[in-house]
């Protein structure tokens, strides 16, 4: 009895295979299509229009990090160049004063050497003058004396 | 005497026994398509729950939709290849679904409280019918798939790495579909009856990890069918270099 219900029955048994087999296969086609249109398309719009969404983001987020680390660098330079701009400067101005410094030395010290020769001078012709005027009275001096000497005898 | 009790209570479970609908000249196995009906209703009242009000954040059945959609997209995406899977990702996705809830709804509804004239409701696939028309809508696919994306360059395949594969790859298209629908129909039959004949000798406790397992078989079952019918439209559609 089991045997006969198991295989190759005319009536019934496992592998009894009739027009269920093409219905069922029409009705999983059907079902492709409803499933298609109830479940697949407007599910799969949704994640793939989220994960666009999602996806730009990202993109967006990466350019203005990008653009951030650039304005960084470029920021970083400016700060370089400033740096290296004022050192430039302070030296510069050290540079300068250290002449001017020096100008104004070697001006004083010749003022001061020509006044010093000036004087040099003035005092040697003095001295001369002096000398001059000492003979002159010597002279002087010695005409009377003579003089004096003469009448006297 | 012992082998002959099991022999009726085997009768007892009622072994392919159907319940006939005759329309004419043809004869449906009843059972099949009520359970269908129900079963596949059921999804998709479901469906039309989960994806009535849509919404960017998803909410409820929406994420859990969106999880299956995830998981069947992965699945197409990964046979099928980057090109083609779009076409292709309803056919597989419904071969998926409609194996995971017929297999799942026959295990875990307890038909068997249903009486019929004739036959019993069960697993949709548990049925040969239903097996042979999923396997044979697979093989139509993937030389649709192969014809269509290729065109008479498709039948490269036969020959491709040597022409001495020819004759192995013109069986692989019988066997494909014979493997496919029995292993379904044998898994699921086998699971049924496994489950039937424990919960006749032992009807308490002892059925549970046995049920457990079937649950188990049916969700592999449901993954091995749309994974291998995948595979076969991908290496339809592949390019040989």
């Amino acid at each position: 009895m089991l045997a006969f219900n198991f295989f190759g029955a005319t009536e019934g048994g496992l592998f009894d295979i009739n027009a269920t087999l093409p219905l069922m296969a029409i009705q999983v086609v059907a079902l492709t299509y409803i499933l298609n249109s109830l479940f697949f398309k407007p599910v799969g719009n949704v994640v793939e229009k989220r994960e666009k969404f999602v996806s730009n983001n990202i993109i967006e987020a990466k350019n203005k990090l990008s653009e951030v680390k650039k304005l960084e660098a470029d920021l970083l330079t400016q700060l370089q160049s400033a740096r290296t701009e004022a050192q430039r400067i302070v030296s510069e101005a050290e540079n300068e004063s250290d002449k001017l410094y020096k100008e104004a030395l070697e001006l004083a010290n010749n003022e001061a050497n020509a006044s010093k020769e000036k004087a040099r001078l003035e005092i040697e012709s003095q001295t001369l003058a002096a000398r001059d005027q000492l003979s002159k009275q010597a002279d002087d001096l010695s005409e009377l004396i003579v003089n004096r000497l003469i009448l006297e005898k | 005497m012992f082998f002959n009790s099991l022999l009726t209570n085997f009768a007892a479970l009622e072994v392919g026994q159907h319940l006939y609908w005759q329309i004419g000249n043809i004869r449906l196995h009843g059972q099949v398509f009520l359970t269908s009906w129900i079963l596949l209703g059921a999804l998709l009242v479901f469906i039309s729950l989960g994806t009535k009000k849509m919404e960017n954040d998803p909410k409820g059945l929406q994420n859990l939709l969106e999880f299956l959609w995830d998981y069947i997209r992965d699945l197409a995406r990964t046979q099928i290849g980057e090109k083609v899977y779009r076409d292709w990702m309803p056919f597989i996705g419904t071969l998926f679904l409609f194996v995971f809830v017929s297999n799942w709804g026959g295990a875990l509804i307890p038909w068997r409280l249903i009486k019929l004239p004739s036959g019993e409701l069960g697993a949709p696939t548990a049925d040969i019918n239903t097996t042979i028309a999923l396997a044979l809508l697979v093989s139509l696919s993937y030389f649709y798939a192969g014809l269509s994306n290729k065109g008479w360059r498709y039948f490269e395949y036969y020959v491709h790495p040597t022409p001495i594969m020819l004759p192995f790859k013109i069986l692989e298209d019988f066997t494909k579909p014979l493997s496919l629908s029995f292993r379904l129909f044998g898994n699921i039959l086998a699971d049924e009856l496994v489950v039937g004949v424990l919960v006749f000798l032992v009807p308490l406790i002892l059925p549970i990890p046995v049920m457990f397992l079937g649950l188990f078989t049916s969700a592999i079952q449901a993954l091995i069918f749309a994974t291998l019918a995948a595979y076969y439209i991908g290496e339809a559609v592949e390019e040989h270099h």
